[in-house]
């Protein structure tokens, strides 16, 4: 018997980095696994090789942007596996600038993937969860969103408004058992992060106590903990998987 | 089954409550113990089976299974 056995998990942005990280991992727990992306052959292609590796998967493609195209992918994953009991909302981009080069073209993009798409997942996804009367939401924030980040503005905004958006609907949706928190991984070696500039990276690293760069893996971890049943009196919480770069 | 009988039926499922307690007075909040959620729910399960669209300013105005049931039958005759 695996922790999650029996319990369906949709990741969204999960065709790549992280996500698919976070896929194999609660796949690994028994959870039939959604794979959704705006990358729709990535998409299939990273769904065909959880399957091959032996997981109930659903390939879900869609623009989280897109009311339309959530709803479907909703409609998918009750069609196939007859509930939705994780939502993982971790299709994130960055679209960095200074400030007075920030242009209000960038800043509508970040924040409608960012915090518009996990506004709209988490809405479709919570009426299948209230009916269930139970349900875990986890927002893949970032610390940025908690400290700032020079270049950032638009991305920390949207990631601090994710927090915001975890605690309320934490409490609008506690009294149907659903809990939703949000982890804030720090600085993570993934695609995102190799298209900063070395001196970007450099300056995190510097600032990090355990001295290493996490991986997909630390925040796929944090993430099993929270969609599994040891954390069901947790809700609310920001989680950070950071090597110790904000205290 | 008739709109009124739909209607009880969604309620008793939403609020879990008995067919006794779903009279025509019976509120929503007062008598069936529903909290603002539950009043969502009912307001999402009354567009979904009736195939509408209910504007939160209607929505505020159904209160009791009567005006529930007074509603749809307004909006459904049209
Ligand atoms: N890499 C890091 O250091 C780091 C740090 C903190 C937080 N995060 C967050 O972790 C999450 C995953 O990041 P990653 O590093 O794996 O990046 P990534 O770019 O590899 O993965 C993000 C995925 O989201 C998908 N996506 C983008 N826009 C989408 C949309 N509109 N609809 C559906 N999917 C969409 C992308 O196609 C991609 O597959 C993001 O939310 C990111 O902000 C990353």
């Amino acid at each position: 018997m695996k922790p999650l056995d029996g319990k369906t998990a949709l990741i969204t942005g999960s065709a790549r980095g992280i996500g698919r990280a976070i896929a194999v991992k609660l796949g690994s727990m028994g959870a039939n696994i959604v794979i959704s992306d705006v990358l729709d052959e990535l998409c299939q292609e990273t769904a065909g090789q959880l399957a091959e590796a032996g997981y109930q998967t659903l390939s879900a493609p869609g623009n989280v942007t897109n009311p339309d195209d959530v709803a479907a992918m909703i409609k998918s994953v009750v069609d196939k596996f007859g509930s939705l009991d994780i939502l993982v909302n971790n299709a994130g981009i960055t679209k960095d600038a200074l400030l007075i080069r920030q242009t209000p073209e960038s800043w509508d993009a970040v924040m409608a993937v960012n915090l518009k798409g996990a506004f709209l997942t988490s809405q479709a996804s919570s009426r299948v969860m209230m009916k269930a009367r139970s349900g875990k939401i986890i927002n893949i924030s970032s610390v940025v969103g908690l400290m700032g980040n020079a270049g950032q503005s638009n991305y920390s905004a949207s990631k601090a408004g994710l927090i915001g958006l975890t605690k309320s609907m934490a409490k609008e949706l506690a009294g149907r058992n659903i809990t939703v928190n949000a982890v804030a991984p720090g600085y993570i070696a993934t695609q995102m992060t190799k298209d900063l500039p070395q001196s970007a990276q450099d300056a995190f690293l510097s600032g990090i106590p355990l001295k290493r760069p996490g991986t997909a893996d630390d925040v796929a971890d944090a993430v099993a903990f929270l969609a599994s049943p040891q954390s069901d009196y947790i809700t609310g919480q920001v989680l950070q998987v950071d090597g110790g770069m904000l205290m | 089954m008739s709109i009124d009988e739909k209607i009880k039926e969604l309620v008793m499922d939403k609020l879990n409550v008995t067919a006794e307690q779903v009279t025509i007075e019976a509120s929503f909040v007062e008598d069936l113990g529903a909290d603002s959620l539950d009043q969502a729910e009912l307001v999402l399960a009354l567009e979904d089976e009736f195939n509408l669209t209910i504007s939160d300013k209607d929505s505020e105005s159904i209160l009791t299974v009567g005006k529930a049931i007074e509603y749809i039958q307004s909006q459904v005759k049209e």
